[in-house]
């Protein structure tokens, strides 16, 4: 057998979050559930949830899928805040204890 | 002597005879982009998939680095998969090549050898593989569109190897084969089914066991031991290769005797050493010569990478004089298979090597230009002379 540059764990292994210096944090009270963000997210960290415990603008938006950042892959890139068309991310500085 | 045997043959062009090779060879992936004299065999394999005759995948890439890092993508998820190119399409894919090597991937690629600007020339030469020579490929050079066809089939079988798994690329001259009609012997499906087992790569991309690829290595990682672990791969593919073309021999009655073909070498008293069309010509010329009482051989480089020195060293033993023939030079040293001959000559053997610089950018290399390096070989002293060239060596 020959040794191939493949490794046995996936990338989910080598968390990025201390890659980061400013950090997005969603507004949900006006979040319209777009999923813009989702979508453009680089690295995949922006995932659906269906848990249904957000705040909304509205009761109709409320019962859509919210998007959540993961914070231990997110670099803080800010692809998403720049992408959202309701201004409802914000970077805020990233503060280490 | 054996079932394969068509009873006709089918008159075909290299880049068609390549095309069959790859229809035969059940590939079911095919990226390319079109550049001549490499276009003929994409066209004609998009031709065989919109006929439904292929049962294949065929992209359209806006690039040739496109069009290997796709075949990268299609070769990871356990397909085999194919892409043609030449020349400048070559050197656009150059860092994708690495890529694929150093991935272990046993992707099979084509190059129709072409002069790289300036000024813009179609014709042979060999200057564009041989300046990705040290990527990690196997590369084979082809004399006829027999060969042609039979290197891809083969080529699969050697690259898919376990204890090899690295890309290769065979190599046909550009017009002398690739739009050149011969008679070509096509084997038989069954025939080549028996050969070539389908593809099982063990690392291939699978959803349910998500594994890391292309992740990084610090020098304390495993890079260095994978770099080894490719040469260590090359070393052994000597032993394949020349067991593969020993079983395609039994398969279709075909011998191409492994990484080199020796030419009335048993009692010769010099040889030369050429690879390609440029062969044909040679062999012509040694049996002129013969005829005329110079007892001369030849020796035709079939494996460039792993490159045959253990053949070579055999075959020049005792020699008055060796002529390596290139198309194409290291500029400010010597001609490139000068300069691999000479390596694996060094130390081990004193043979007079010459080496011939000859028939860049498709200048035909003729009889009258054989028998004068047969003439510098017996009248000069060894070193490095440019072939027909204006204004002197």
């Amino acid at each position: 057998m020959v040794m191939v540059p493949v490794t046995d764990v996936s990338s989910r292994a080598n968390k990025t979050d201390t890659w980061r210096t400013q950090k997005p944090v969603i507004d949900y009270d006006a979040c319209i559930r777009c999923m813009i963000c989702w979508k453009f997210c680089p690295d995949d960290s922006i995932a659906y949830s269906t848990d249904g415990n957000f705040p909304a603008p509205n009761d109709r938006i409320a019962k859509l899928e919210a998007p959540v950042i993961d914070y231990d892959y997110c670099k803080g890139c800010g692809v998403c805040a720049n992408e959202c068309p309701e201004n409802c991310i914000e970077l805020i500085k990233e503060e280490v204890e | 002597m054996n079932r394969t045997v068509q009873k006709y043959n089918t008159i075909m062009t290299g880049n068609e005879a390549v095309a069959v090779g790859v229809k035969l060879s059940r590939v079911r992936f095919i990226s390319a982009y079109p550049i001549t004299p490499q276009t003929t065999i994409v066209e004609k394999l998009a031709q065989m998939v919109a006929d439904r005759e292929l049962n294949s995948r065929y992209v359209e890439v806006e690039s040739e680095h496109s069009a290997m890092a796709s075949v990268m993508a299609s070769e990871l998820t356990g397909i085999r998969s194919y892409t043609a190119t030449s020349s400048h399409g070559l050197l656009y894919m150059h860092e994708m090549l690495h890529w694929v090597a150093g991935q272990r991937l046993p992707v099979v690629m084509s190059v129709v050898n072409r002069a790289i600007g300036p000024p813009w020339n179609i014709w042979s030469d060999q200057s564009d593989t041989m300046s990705q020579k040290d990527t990690g490929w196997m590369q084979v050079y082809c004399e006829s569109n027999q060969e042609a066809l039979d290197t891809i089939i083969m080529g699969y079988k050697i690259a898919e190897n376990s204890d090899i798994l690295l890309p290769l690329m065979s190599m046909e001259d550009a017009f002398v084969l690739s739009h050149t009609t011969e008679p070509v012997n096509i084997p038989e499906q069954k025939v080549v089914d028996d050969f070539l087992p389908e593809l099982d790569l063990s690392f291939r991309i699978d959803t349910d066991r998500p594994m890391g690829y292309g992740s990084y290595s610090p020098p304390d990682g495993p890079f260095m031991e994978l770099k080894k672990d490719m040469h260590d791969s090359m070393e052994k593919s000597r032993k394949v290769i020349r067991k593969v073309t020993e079983e395609f021999a039994e398969a279709t009655g075909r011998d191409y005797s492994g990484l080199v073909e020796e030419y009335l070498m048993d009692d010769a008293e010099y040889a030369l050493i050429a690879s390609g069309s440029l062969a044909s010509t040679g062999k012509y010329v040694v049996q002129k010569m013969r005829e005329k009482g110079l007892k001369v051989g030849l020796l035709r480089i079939r494996f460039f990478r792993p490159f045959p020195g253990e053949e070579i060293r055999k075959a020049v033993k005792g020699l008055k004089g060796v002529g390596v023939i290139d198309r194409s030079l290291a500029f400010g040293e010597k001609g490139n298979t000068y300069l691999e001959v000479a390596g694996s000559l060094y130390g081990k053997r004193d043979t007079p090597l010459y080496g011939f610089v000859a028939g860049l950018g498709g200048r035909d290399v003729k009889i009258e230009d054989f028998e004068e390096m047969m003439s510098i070989m017996k009248n000069r002293e060894p070193g490095s002379y440019w072939i027909n060239v204006r204004g002197g060596e």
